[in-house]
């Protein structure tokens, strides 16, 4: 045992640390960041795992989730309220939506309470705090996988070919995990100083599913309001996913541009409030 | 690359307390603040200094004690060396990747595995996967879990996985480790286990601080001490002179000594003591709390004395009568003492709080009274034992152990 660390033990890295107090400096120290992704491989595969052996299903659930919400929603809006869906058979055209609806909740959730859930970690260890919102963004697209099986199963039931338009499906996965991770990183720097946020979000996430295309379609909405739509980036998101694995949908264009400027503006304006805040972590968690 | 590997300079950390800070805000007292705000004049908010105008410098290979009353500053400091927290002010320059080691078993997680939990466990404490693969061996032998790496560690005992958690962080190879109170860990045979593996640490050339309130294992393996007192620097410099004054200031500061009317001049008279150690890595004049002891005090004479008698005595620095034993009464028979160099030798155990303490022989014979007392130079150092907490042996004058027990 000896003899492997001394290979290494005096091997002195020459790096130098500053430790000063608080400036208006803006770094994200992305050289960190980068350095520590093996950790952050480890905390997703952490997530992943302790999520998995604790339930009976395990990874089943990942399909259960989105299966139960789509017999559900087809019963009571497809065939009792009539929710006109563009065309499609109402169980896939709801499904298309589910998938990313899931992946966003569920990063936007388990983001938002990443930093107050491992205030051990926390208040203990030093590694870039960035990495405690981002984890789940990677967990949650483990879950995404796993259910997409079932929609390519589900469209191939209903016998829907995607069209040369799936290509485009992963820059839309990309805007509804930017999206989850932009909010996420607002109400996780918020969640620790006000706890209020943890109770918040269940509601948040339920309002912002009514709000979100998913059950009915954008068509439903009259023309000179529909771009509007796009203010909720889920909106862009969700009818991108129709358009690109349906060919069909009641999205457009501009829509899709303005979900990404939101994105835009509220991701850099969730970096800098985080970065202003996670010197502060430490001592308020 | 210069020789240190950390400077520190002028370092504080305010902390808000009170009400306030004690419990996290809610949305409804910030907005309820906010609308007073401008109705009221600024509120003067508690704060306290935890660490204040705190300078020093550490050599690349110095192993640096920290000690300190509880509340001191000893681990906020090693938490703004780490990057955990911000100083408020000053600033500091490390040389070097840190490891630190503010808790054993950070981060370990009671659903996964023991093998699980040391990849999980390492990769927090900043070591690369391949790190941990090519020390994964040593890790786990040196953990004695054995049988049980693939056992989810809630069904661990206690000890199985703090020795766990201690073996990952023992084979964190940083530049420089910072380890806050982390050796009280397991058995007293682990516990050796760790003094010497912190010693491999410290002997390879690596920096080390070492923050703990067990004053044998500072004294052991830190050569330079930082005596932290309300967040400031009372003493820094030679271990064991941060150790003596971190001690000095817990017994009462008056020394009222046992008075001094030793014949220091007499021709029969005690010259120097020493403590027969078991543990050659003990100072010198010291003994561990509760352990056999056999004190060795050296008398010389230059004439023959028959029927003597020897009284020796502990004394607390503050005047106290701790113990007191004759050669008579514990059933000796008289000594005769011949011309030249003898040793007498004190058999104890003395279950004493930690701390330093006045040894105190004499020396009578029949028909002659008392024919030398000496006060015992230098005082006697008593350790904390390494298998208790010392912060629970502060209480009272003795550390003795207590059954305590709930019977139905």
């Amino acid at each position: 045992m000896s003899s492997v660390e001394s290979k290494t033990g005096d091997a002195r890295t020459d790096r130098v640390f500053f430790i000063e107090p608080a400036q208006g400096r803006l770094s994200l120290k992305l050289l960190e960041l980068w350095e520590a992704r093996e950790l952050l491989f480890f905390l997703v595969w952490r997530d992943l795992k302790v999520r998995y052996k604790q339930t009976v299903l395990g990874a089943a659930w990942a399909i259960l989730q989105p299966v139960m919400t789509m017999v559900v929603f087809s019963v009571f809006f497809g065939r009792l309220a009539k929710v006109p869906s563009d065309g499609l058979p109402y169980p896939v055209f709801v499904f298309t939506a589910l998938l990313p609806w899931q992946l966003f909740a569920y990063a936007l959730t388990e983001s938002s309470n990443s930093l107050v859930g491992n205030q051990n970690l926390l208040s203990k260890v030093y590694f870039p705090r960035l990495v405690f919102p981002l984890a789940p963004l990677l967990a949650g697209l483990v879950d995404f996988t796993i259910a997409f099986v079932v929609l390519l199963a589900l469209m191939a039931f209903y016998g829907i070919v995607p069209t040369l338009a799936i290509l485009t499906l992963p820059l839309l996965v990309l805007l509804a995990i930017l999206t989850a991770m932009a909010v996420g990183l607002w109400l996780s720097a918020l969640n620790v100083q006000y706890r209020d946020v943890r109770y918040t979000i269940p509601f948040l996430t339920q309002f912002w599913l009514l709000a979100t295309p998913i059950a009915y379609s954008s068509s439903l909405v009259p023309e000179p309001w529909r771009a509007l739509l796009g203010l909720n980036p889920m909106a862009g998101v969700v009818e991108g996913f129709r358009w690109a694995l349906l060919g069909k949908g009641g999205g457009s264009v501009s829509q899709l541009v303005i979900s990404t400027a939101i994105v835009g503006i509220l991701l850099i304006g969730g970096l800098v409030y985080f970065h202003r805040m996670e010197r502060t972590f430490a001592d308020r968690v | 690359m210069n020789d240190i590997a950390i400077r520190v300079k002028g370092l504080g950390k305010l902390y808000r307390i009170g009400a306030k800070a004690e419990r996290y805000q809610s949305l409804r007292d910030a907005l309820v603040d906010a609308l007073k705000a401008p109705f009221r004049r600024k509120e003067a908010v508690p704060t306290l200094w935890a660490l204040k105008d705190v300078s020093f410098a550490v050599n690349h290979g110095e192993v640096l004690g920290i000690i300190g009353r509880n509340g001191a500053g000893k681990s906020t400091l090693l938490k703004i060396l780490s990057r955990i927290t911000d100083p408020t002010e000053g600033c500091a320059e490390i040389h070097g990747r840190v490891g630190s080691l503010l808790e054993i078993g950070t981060g370990f997680h009671p659903e996964l595995t023991g093998r699980e939990n040391i990849f999980l466990n390492g990769a927090i404490l900043g070591m690369k996967k391949r790190d941990i693969e090519r020390q994964f061996d040593a890790i786990v032998d040196f953990s004695e879990i054995g049988q049980f790496l693939d056992t989810p560690v809630k069904h661990y005992s206690s000890g199985m996985f703090m020795r766990l958690a201690f073996s990952v962080a023992a084979h964190l190879e940083s530049d420089i480790l910072m380890v806050d109170e982390v050796l009280a860990v397991g058995d007293a045979k682990f516990q050796k286990k760790c003094m010497g593996k912190m010693g491999d640490v410290a002997a390879k050339g690596r920096t080390v601080l070492f923050v703990s309130h067990n004053m044998a294992a500072i004294q052991r393996l830190c050569r330079t001490g930082l005596y932290l007192d309300a967040g400031r620097i009372n003493y820094c410099g030679s271990a064991s002179e941060a150790v003596a004054r971190y001690q000095k200031a817990f017994v009462s500061d008056g020394a009222a000594v046992p008075d001094e009317r030793s014949v220091r001049e007499g021709d029969i008279r005690f010259i120097r003591w020493e403590t027969i150690r078991a543990d050659p890595l003990l100072p010198p004049h010291s003994c561990q709390s509760r352990d056999q002891v056999v004190f060795k005090f050296t008398l010389v004479s230059r004439r023959r004395v028959n029927e003597a008698a020897v009284l020796f005595a502990v004394w607390s620095l503050d005047g106290t009568l701790l113990l007191a034993a004759g050669s008579r009464d514990q059933g000796r028979e008289p000594f005769d003492i011949q011309e030249g160099t003898h040793s007498v030798l004190v058999r104890t155990r003395l279950p004493l709080k930690a701390g330093l303490y006045q040894l105190d022989i004499s020396l009578y014979a029949s028909g002659l009274g008392q024919l030398d007392r000496w006060t015992a130079e230098p005082r006697l150092n008593v350790l904390p034992r390494l298998d208790t907490q010392l912060a629970e042996s502060w209480h009272g004058l003795l550390n003795e152990e207590v059954g305590i027990d709930l019977v139905e």
